[in-house]
């Protein structure tokens, strides 16, 4: 400790929810202790509770509407400038990840820079799989038929446990360069990259309710998300097998896309596009070409 | 029903002997009134208590349309809602009455095709207010003929605020005589005091033993048409006021706390502050009601929500 140190009070970090755009406690009052992997006190985070989830919920419908009928291009801006934001907090987030993952300071100083670029890569693709996955498709008459990926809607994402801060980026960054919103499950055992994450988002032009963030138990408020009417997806990457078939069954009810959990060994691996299809449907349009001309030829 | 209770008759022999009454009230203590309100709010009403709560609430709603662009087709789909307002569970009740401009009562009235729901027309100029007292009678006339149930005036608050208080309850007492049906039966009156731009608790207090002494049957807060609608202090305020004047008259009179009201978690404050002040004997769609388009849905959700175990969504319940 240094001698400057001594002499001040500590001022430790009150970790809270990211919900809606605004940092709320949880509404149970309650908290738990999160600590390195050495079993090292860090902070307490927020136990959410299911009506955080309810109220995360809420907040994901109200921004739908606005952040899928944004343009692509400006999807694209507030993703890079999320980039922008991590960079100039890069220090922070490289400490956190060591302390939550166990690492030395220039592995997660790798990861962070990793996690960095996954909002540089997803920035890029938003005004792209709209030409990847949809199309002018050939029908038998004179129509244009064209298919068009549309945003699912809310997804709830259950990020993955080990990764605390890569992986929870490549999860949540595909679902919100489509125009979905999303209610995040953050790791139960390190959450605190995930809701300091909240705090770059707050201050990225991404409008308030477009990613939600929870600490807590997954086991408690999963079921309650995916039983959600109000729910259109889930992706279940950090849910164990047993939660995730759980979670499974409660979503058939209302018939929610589901993404089942893949081992993934390499979250810095090229993450393709399959995380952001699986969260989007196809709206196929039959448009006449025209009144056809009187030698056949439309136009 | 009497409309003056011969326990005040002196107090509206004049316009002095009325404000020497109404300023005689005992002023309102208006930090007491919002502590005591937000205290009400506090309590948690939860599974069966709060089933029931959900219930009351539906059955008290006067489902409410009005705005400008109000067509037939409109008038009729509020109509069914408040007949069947969720129909994947008919054990929903209905709602107390539809509530909707004087030209669409007859519309309502044949949508509703004989059920127990009640058509409650504003009249008298709603929502300003501002007309002459032949125009204001010729509206509620012709609401009534049109077969409203209930009618839904405004005070006129520039008349109040200018302390004219015995033309207040002049125009109070009229319109309530243009209530009564040719076959002598009478429409139940709402008297609405649009307590947001009465600025003051003090004038609301005053405002609703203007409308009480006038033989309003309902006392009502706001058209919802104002920034400051129904406030559970306000409401708290009114409620008071109707337990006071049921005390010395033997009268009971309803309330309405309308506009602002949009969550079930607000609907029940409200059914708190109505059996914590006045009691149970409010407790029936036929004393309280909540002034509410909006509501209903949320209600609605709740409801699916404890006989479902799950979150219900906007998907479930109609677009209005």
């Amino acid at each position: 400790m240094s001698e400057s140190s001594a002499s001040r009070l500590n001022v430790f970090k009150t970790y809270k929810l990211y919900v809606g755009g605004k940092f709320p406690r949880s509404e149970s009052g309650r908290v738990y202790e999160v600590s390195d992997t050495k079993g090292k006190w860090l902070a307490n985070a927020p136990l959410s509770s299911r009506k955080d989830a309810r109220d995360a919920v809420v907040a994901a419908r109200k921004a739908f509407g606005g952040w899928s009928g944004a343009t692509a291009y400006n999807r694209g801006q507030i993703l890079y400038r999320i980039a922008e934001m991590l960079e100039g907090r890069r220090d922070q987030f490289v400490r956190e990840v060591g302390e939550a993952e166990g690492l030395s300071k220039s592995k997660a100083g790798a990861v962070v820079d990793a996690a960095i670029d996954r909002w540089v890569w997803y920035a890029g693709w938003t005004d792209k799989i709209g030409q990847v996955v949809g199309g002018a498709n050939p029908v038998a008459g004179p129509f244009f038929n064209l298919s068009t990926p549309e945003p699912t809607g809310v997804v709830t994402v259950v990020a993955p446990q080990d990764s605390s801060f890569l992986g929870l980026v490549s999860v949540i960054a595909p679902v919100i360069a489509t125009g979905n919103t999303a209610v995040v499950i953050a790791s139960e055992k390190a959450p605190l990259p995930a809701l300091s994450l909240g705090e770059v988002l707050a201050t990225s032009d991404l409008p308030g309710g477009v990613v939600n963030i929870l600490s807590g138990k997954a086991a408690e408020m999963g079921p309650h998300l995916a039983a959600h009417q109000d729910v259109n997806a889930i992706d279940l990457a950090g849910a164990g097998a047993a939660l995730a078939k759980e979670l499974e069954i409660a979503a058939a009810d209302n018939l929610k896309r589901v993404l089942r959990p893949q081992p993934v060994d390499d979250w810095s691996a090229d993450p393709g596009t399959h995380r952001m299809t699986a969260f989007l449907e196809t709206k196929t349009v039959w448009h006449p070409t025209g009144s056809l001309g009187a030698s056949g030829s439309s136009y | 029903m009497p409309t003056t209770s011969p326990a005040f008759a002196d107090v509206t022999t004049s316009d002095s002997a009325l404000r020497r009454f109404l300023h005689g009230l005992p002023g309102v203590d208006a930090v007491g009134l919002e502590a005591r309100a937000a205290a009400l709010g506090t309590r948690s009403i939860k599974t069966t208590a709060k089933a029931y709560a959900i219930d009351l609430a539906i059955s008290m709603i006067d489902l409410t349309t009005l705005e400008g662009a109000d067509t037939p087709g409109k008038v009729r789909a509020l109509a069914a809602k408040a007949v069947i307002p969720d129909p994947t569970d008919r054990t929903t009740p209905m709602t107390a009455a539809v509530c909707v401009y004087p030209d669409m009562v007859a519309t309502a009235k044949a949508a509703l095709n004989g059920a127990d729901v009640k058509v409650a027309s504003v009249a008298t100029a709603f929502p300003a207010g501002r007309a002459a007292l032949p125009v204001k009678l010729a509206d509620t006339r012709d609401a009534v003929a049109a077969g409203a149930d209930e009618i839904d005036m405004v005070i006129d608050r520039g008349a109040f605020l200018a302390g004219r208080y015995l033309e207040t309850y002049e125009l109070i007492k009229a319109i309530k005589e243009a209530c009564v049906r040719e076959d002598g039966t009478a429409a139940r009156l709402k008297v609405i005091f649009e307590t947001g731009e009465l600025s003051t608790y003090d004038n609301i207090r005053r405002a609703s033993w203007i409308g009480m002494l006038a033989g309003a049957d309902f006392i009502k807060t706001s058209t919802g048409k104002v920034g400051v609608n129904a406030t559970p202090a306000n409401t708290l305020l009114m409620l008071e006021a109707v337990r006071d004047f049921k005390a010395q008259t033997g009268i009971q009179i309803g309330v309405k706390p309308a506009g602002g009201i949009r969550t079930t978690k607000d609907a029940i404050k409200f059914l708190v502050l109505v059996n914590e002040t006045v009691g149970a004997d409010w407790l029936t769609n036929e004393w309280f009601r909540f002034g509410a388009s909006s509501l209903l849905n949320d209600l609605l959700m709740q409801r699916q929500k404890l006989s479902t175990g799950r979150y219900s969504g906007p998907d479930y319940v109609t677009v209005d």
